[in-house]
């Protein structure tokens, strides 16, 4: 593909300030956090960095309180990821048969959002979702009796779909850019069915946008933390505000780490082995 | 000249509203005369903007947000064009995993780098620092420079980039003649979307900053978590007209659907 010269010494010299960066700001860290994980931790001296320990993953794995808390947030990121699916495939399906001045424009109305601090949107919805918000004022209208819905999974979950409807909705509106209209004319044209069309021939090809948007979504969603500590209050915790509970109320730093290394591990994990059995499922449906 | 149906455009209306919906609200709560969270309906006030703007702490950490975006974002860009051009020039041993590396920060969780710098820095003895805060955040907003700078150094037609070459110009004219020129969109786009990016951080700031470095979005989340008034949506209306004007440049620059979907 490329026709320069096979010589390192460029490369090298181009990628040496970021790779001096990453060495220092990204690798070393994260080596430095999986050593405390297993550094033995004392409430009345703090970190033993010479004495060492399982204790941290012991607790992860087998107290009831963090087992609710990973599989809360398991749940929350499975059913936020459901619903961006069926949410946003249909909305990039629809956005990208529009005209073309509308197309532009509902399609940037719809992902700015993206670009808007996620503190801002989580406050967004505390106000319409609060006590006496517009929700909740509305309901009283109609007659009802409000309901009880900030720091709630509810809560949680429409505004983590808010916040997750943009990663989906960019990787299928990319694959239906690519997707030929004539395949499409011509099963309508032979007279397949609109519903036999779409089955046929819209969805194998967007499905590897679909799936690389679920995802990015569940990996976002299971890693959240503004969302879930604005509106979840104190008691609905997930992975990622147990974490800050640990290193910054608790500072029990090793114990934090310890979730954290299982946090990422687990997102790496169900990244990969999607990923692989994604591929094989595209290739095979492509007929390779 | 829509060919959707009634129903496909109820359904996208829906969607749009529920897009909308919570920043609508607060843009509109934030002009409230009163002293609770309520929507305007007997008058409009600025009172709450006035409010923000006495607030010394929000007007720093909004200081600190900015200066810290635009430097994080220019140092990014300085590192990831020359890593894009190694990556998409040269065909080097280490190059996919060079590749990966420079764009894992948008697959690690941003709690996790946070609490993996604050070990660091907690080691070094400079947490809270501004400093290390900035090179943080040019580690997380780097792959957003480097992906816009690879798709624009691949798109380029390198027949002129030959010509040059075989006229017998120099490495570094011809990258400042040739190649820079025809890649200034990707770049000019990298640099704004890093600097959104920055400029939103939350995640990973509020591990490593200080009270005196604290940035906007992390000293609106202890805000938040704390007391809700509608300063709080003044100051949201804010960042919202912000990153709007934003947005309005990085469209005139680069078109704000090819960052966001990355078309042709």
């Amino acid at each position: 593909m490329t026709t320069a010269p096979r010589r390192w010494t460029t490369p090298t010299l181009l990628s040496a300030p970021a790779l001096l960066l990453f060495t220092a700001l990204l690798v070393l860290p994260l080596c430095l956090t999986l050593v405390l994980s297993f550094n033995v931790f004392d409430y009345s001296v703090g970190v033993k960095s010479d004495a060492w320990t399982l204790q941290q993953y012991v607790t992860v794995f087998s107290d009831s309180y963090f087992y609710e808390i990973f599989w809360r947030t398991f749940w929350i990121s499975a059913l936020v990821t459901l619903l961006c699916v069926v949410i946003g495939v249909p909305e990039a399906y629809i956005l990208s048969r529009m005209g073309t001045p509308w197309r532009s424009l509902f399609l940037i109305l719809i992902l700015t959002p993206l670009l808007i601090s996620v503190v801002v949107r989580a406050f967004g919805w505390s106000l319409l979702l609060g006590a006496d918000g517009l929700v909740n004022q509305a309901i009283q209208a109609l007659g009802g009796r409000p309901l009880k819905l900030l720091y709630t999974p509810f809560a949680v979950i429409i505004a983590l779909v808010h916040v997750m409807l943009p990663f989906m909705i960019i990787p299928v509106w990319t694959s239906l850019q690519k997707l030929d209209p004539a395949g499409e004319q011509a099963a309508l044209s032979l007279g397949a069915s609109h519903a036999k069309v779409m089955r046929l021939v819209v969805l194998p090809q967007i499905l590897p946008g679909v799936l690389s948007g679920t995802l990015i979504v569940f990996g976002l969603a299971a890693s959240s933390f503004a969302i879930p500590g604005l509106l979840g209050g104190r008691r609905l915790k997930m992975v990622a505000t147990v974490v800050y509970d640990q290193y910054l109320s608790e500072l029990n730093w090793p114990m934090g780490a310890a979730i954290a290394v299982v946090l990422l591990l687990a997102n790496l994990l169900i990244m990969l082995s999607w990923n692989r059995m994604v591929e094989g499922r595209v290739k095979k449906s492509l007929g390779e | 000249m829509s060919r959707n149906g009634p129903l496909a455009l109820s359904f996208h209306a829906l969607v749009v509203v529920f897009m909308l919906a919570p920043l609508v609200v607060v843009c509109l709560v934030a002009f409230t005369p009163e002293n609770t969270l309520s929507l305007p309906t007997h008058g409009f006030s600025l009172r709450w903007f006035r409010a923000v703007f006495e607030r010394a702490d929000f007007i720093d950490a909004f200081y600190n947000s900015l200066i810290l975006a635009f430097v994080a974002a220019t140092l990014a860009t300085l590192i990831a064009v020359p890593a894009a051009l190694a990556i998409t020039r040269y065909q080097f041993r280490g190059r996919n995993f060079f590749n990966a590396l420079f764009l894992s920060p948008i697959i690690i969780p941003h709690l996790v780098l946070g609490v993996a710098m604050l070990r660091l820095f907690a080691l070094m003895g400079v947490n809270g620092s501004f400093a290390w805060l900035m090179l943080a955040h040019v580690v997380v907003i780097t792959p957003y420079v480097l992906r816009l700078v690879i798709a624009a150094a691949i798109g380029i037609d390198r027949s002129a980039e030959q010509a040059a070459e075989s006229l017998g110009a120099s490495r570094w004219t011809l990258f400042r003649q040739v190649t820079l020129p025809m890649i200034l969109p990707g770049v000019a786009g990298g640099w704004l979307l890093a600097f959104i990016n920055s400029f939103d951080e939350v995640t990973l700031s509020i591990f490593v900053t200080s009270p005196a470095t604290q940035t906007l979005p992390v000293r609106m989340y202890v805000y938040a978590t704390e007391s809700i008034d509608p300063m709080m949506a003044a100051v949201s209306a804010l960042v919202i007209a912000l990153t709007a004007v934003t947005m309005i440049v990085l469209d005139r620059v680069y078109g704000l659907d090819r960052v966001l979907v990355g078309k042709q």
